[in-house]
């Protein structure tokens, strides 16, 4: 067993770990962080995707110990329910969610996407999500929904769009 | 689900990592762990001991100069695709970190593992092998250059030593037509079911100079079909060549049938697609 301290959306905290332990395992298991979701832990579903130091990673394929000293960010930290971040607010107004256990690691991927492309087009949004498995298949409102995000991100700029089409054209099958 | 049991050192220096490796043959060095942490759950490996080498600053960094591209082992492939200088002097290998399983997985995974790991489809290989790349390995007492041609041995199989990690990847083409198409079963995550490099050296006449093919996922490891590359050099690149070259290169597949492709399907998209890549080079 050894010790390991982490900042977990801003906090700082402490575990004692065995090395063969994942990362989502003791984010879920003794950090309560149970808004990570635990789905193939093969790197294949993306549902347990969180920043560690700011990338964006699967957290079934890290080890706790290789967390120490570093920053881990979940869903959770985000945003507020006071102040969501632009992608939650989509996501909820848009009704992206179905299920909702792919979301919590779609929205992390797609911060880490747009932080750095917020003029991201459609098919950029949909390769930032190749990693990231719906069950329910809801792919079309998920991206509309970071594609409304990544507007208001730029402050009104319509997001570019590499297929020439309008966003959020109906029968659209994203 | 539970990884086995194992003992974990976070290397502080490479020699300290390659030191404890060389002691300890059964351990393994954890890089991105893509790959070999997936590889544990399923109990295909088992190391008593695993050493992460992915802190060391040895490994880190891309730069070029003498004509070379050097690029750390510890690199990401999602940090290939942020470099200028990979987009500049090395396309195509920026093109296969491009189609490299996914987002997520790209910030991960590393050059150095996707090399060392030898698998006969590894998408970074195929165009590192057809742009001349070296392999530097650093052991214990000291470090060797090896061509990536003879590094790779087999399926999950390098000359490499126990204690020798790959410290960087050494790129001594650069430029020139460069040409990468990958074959998957969908546009995401995908493994080859065929993937091609190809890299051509026009001469001042618009002949080929020099010529490189390499293969991926149709043989025991990554290679070059060379009668096809020699059937290129002094010649146009015109469509009945590039037909003669790319029935070559099919000639020289050895794949198999798996679950991804039949061995006829895959050397018949063999020579669909060389004919491909050397048909972008000769309209550049």
């Amino acid at each position: 067993m050894r010790s390991i301290e982490l900042t977990l959306n801003g906090l700082r905290v402490r575990a004692t770990v065995e090395p063969h332990e994942t990362l989502l395992g003791v984010l879920r298991q003794r950090l309560a962080a149970t808004e990570v979701k635990s789905g193939c832990e093969r790197g294949d579903c993306g549902a347990c995707a969180v920043l560690l130091d700011g990338r964006a990673i699967n957290s079934c394929l890290a080890l706790a110990v290789q967390a120490d000293g570093r920053a881990v960010t979940t869903v959770r930290g985000l945003g507020t329910p006071e102040a969501p971040h632009p992608l939650q607010t989509a996501f909820i107004e848009l009704g992206a969610a179905q299920c909702g256990i792919c979301i919590p690691g779609m929205l992390v991927t797609l911060y880490a996407m747009l932080a750095t492309r917020p003029e991201a087009t459609r098919q950029e949004v949909r390769e930032a999500i190749g990693g990231n498995l719906c069950r329910c298949t809801g792919y079309h409102k998920i991206v509309d929904a970071a594609l409304a995000a990544a507007r208001r991100l730029v402050e009104g700029r319509p997001a570019p769009q590499a297929d020439g089409r309008p966003i959020n054209q109906p029968g659209d099958r994203g | 689900m539970l990884l086995p049991r194992f003992e974990y050192v976070r290397a502080t220096s490479l020699l300290q990592a390659s030191t404890l490796l060389a002691e300890n043959p059964a351990a393994q060095p954890l890089a991105g762990g893509t790959d070999l942490l997936v590889d544990l759950r399923e109990r295909r490996r088992q190391p008593p001991t695993l050493v992460d080498v992915g802190d060391l600053p040895e490994l880190r960094g891309i730069e070029s100069g003498d004509g070379v591209t050097r690029i750390g082992a510890g690199v990401t492939v999602g940090e290939l695709l942020t470099s200028p200088l990979i987009t500049t002097r090395v396309p195509a290998l920026e093109a296969a970190a491009r189609d490299f399983a996914d987002f997520l997985t790209r910030n991960k995974a590393t050059l150095g593992g996707n090399v060392a790991n030898a698998s006969p489809g590894a998408d970074l290989v195929v165009p590192l092998l057809a742009l001349d790349a070296g392999i530097v390995l650093a052991g214990p007492s000291g470090e060797r250059t090896v061509p990536l041609d003879a590094f790779l041995v087999g399926p999950r199989r390098t000359v490499a030593h126990p204690g020798e990690l790959i410290r960087e990847v050494v790129v001594s083409r650069h430029g020139g037509r460069q040409a990468w198409y990958k074959l998957g079963l969908k546009r995401g995550g995908a493994i080859a079911v065929v993937s091609v490099a190809t890299w051509i050296a026009p001469d001042a006449a618009g002949r080929v100079a020099d010529a490189r093919i390499a293969l991926g996922a149709v043989g025991p490891r990554p290679f070059r079909p060379r009668e096809a590359e020699a059937h290129l050099v002094g010649a146009v690149l015109d469509p009945e060549r590039i037909g003669q070259a790319a029935d070559l290169a099919a000639g020289a597949a050895r794949p198999i049938t798996d679950v991804r492709g039949g061995a006829d399907y895959r050397t018949a998209m063999v020579r669909a697609l060389v004919a491909r890549c050397l048909g972008a080079a000769a309209d550049a």
